[in-house]
């Protein structure tokens, strides 16, 4: 047996209209205690308005190992951000 | 049963918010120990901010009843410098912490008191002491949330979590009855608007609790013979230790301050 209780990762949304953010983890039983320990832990000082918590063993993460072959791709291409195009000038925005 | 406590004229009030001052702060000392002490470093973190939670409404409470007195002593004369004699505490407040089960399971009966207790007294005539129950009911369902969902855990859980939560319930149940003695102080704070209505609550209570227990896999023990001298200040030999260790500087320093 497992000598710790699952672990969790903890979300945190500071104001509405923001998007929820990583801010760390913890170990809880079940969904019920895992939200009430991350209100306690990582709400303390008024830092959030809403918790979202995921069993850590359900995030599927990219590899170290698959990192060239992942992004370094991407360098080269420029010509994929917005700013790489000039805009006419007699384009009305 | 009446209680024999006689009140000078509108000492009534000042007491009835003492006694929910003391309550706060006596729990609170106890709660507090926890802290560096808790199964694991997530509940510690909860248990320490249950605690302060409760010093936080003390610290309100004994600043309104202190106010309530014409300022005659402050929050920290009401907590530092008072004899055991003084403290209108209920007994359960008091008792050790005893095992985490314990705990817990003194955390349902109280928390679960003060959500009603304090839910009602938003009403009050009181208008601080409306405020401050606006406040306190907040944290009291976020402390019954948690309090009642570990004995629910324990209670239903292994046979020794079971075996442990119900020992605690056998022997805390008989302090109970306290919370439902109505006295003089209780009927003319209620009669006044200031208070609430001592028979509606324990009917709230009981219902409250009987549900838990029930879902927790708990059998309610019978009443038992009154445990309920705290509110004239007589309490039980641990009164002693927790005041000496919680009034230790200012008695060693008195006026202290920092």
């Amino acid at each position: 047996m497992n000598k710790h209780l699952p672990l969790w990762e903890v979300f945190l949304r500071s104001r509405r209209g923001l998007e929820h953010k990583h801010v760390g983890s913890l170990h809880a039983a079940d969904p019920e205690q895992a939200m009430q320990y991350a209100r306690d832990v990582y709400t303390r000082r008024m830092e959030g308005c809403s918790i979202w918590v995921v069993l850590a063993n359900d995030i599927h993460a990219s590899q170290e190992a698959e990192g060239e072959a992942f992004f370094d791709p991407a360098e080269d291409k420029v010509y994929r951000h917005a700013s790489f195009y000039d805009v006419p000038d007699d384009l009305k925005l | 049963m009446k209680n024999s406590v006689t009140c000078a004229p509108q000492s009534w009030h000042f007491e009835y918010v003492l006694r929910l001052g003391d309550n706060a702060l006596i729990l609170g000392q106890r709660i507090s120990e926890w802290c560096g002490h808790s199964p694991f470093v997530e509940e510690d973190v909860a248990m320490a901010n249950t605690a302060l939670d409760h010093i936080g409404r003390a610290r309100m409470l004994l600043t309104h009843a202190g106010n309530l007195q014409g300022n005659k002593q402050t929050e920290d004369d009401l907590a530092y410098s008072r004899n055991e004699r003084e403290f209108k505490n209920f007994l359960l407040c008091e008792l050790p912490i005893g095992d985490f089960a314990y705990t817990i399971v003194r955390q349902v009966l109280l928390d679960t008191y003060h959500f009603h207790l304090y839910a009602a007294l938003q009403k009050s005539s009181d208008d601080t002491l409306a405020a401050i129950a606006a406040k306190v009911v907040k944290e009291s369902t976020y402390h019954l949330r948690h309090s009642s969902e570990w004995l629910i855990r324990l209670g239903d859980g292994t046979e020794e979590s079971q075996r442990r939560a119900q020992l605690a319930l056998d022997n805390q149940w008989r302090f109970t009855s306290e919370f439902f003695l109505a006295d003089e102080v209780d009927d003319v704070a209620h009669q006044a608007g200031v208070g609430v209505d001592v028979s509606l609550l324990e009917k709230l209570w009981r219902d409250n609790v009987n549900d838990i227990l029930s879902a927790a896999c708990l059998l309610r023990p019978e009443d038992a013979p009154l445990r309920a001298s705290g509110r004239m200040g007589l309490h039980t030999e641990h009164m002693g230790f927790l005041l000496a260790e919680m009034q230790s500087v200012q008695r060693a320093y008195p006026g202290l301050d920092w």
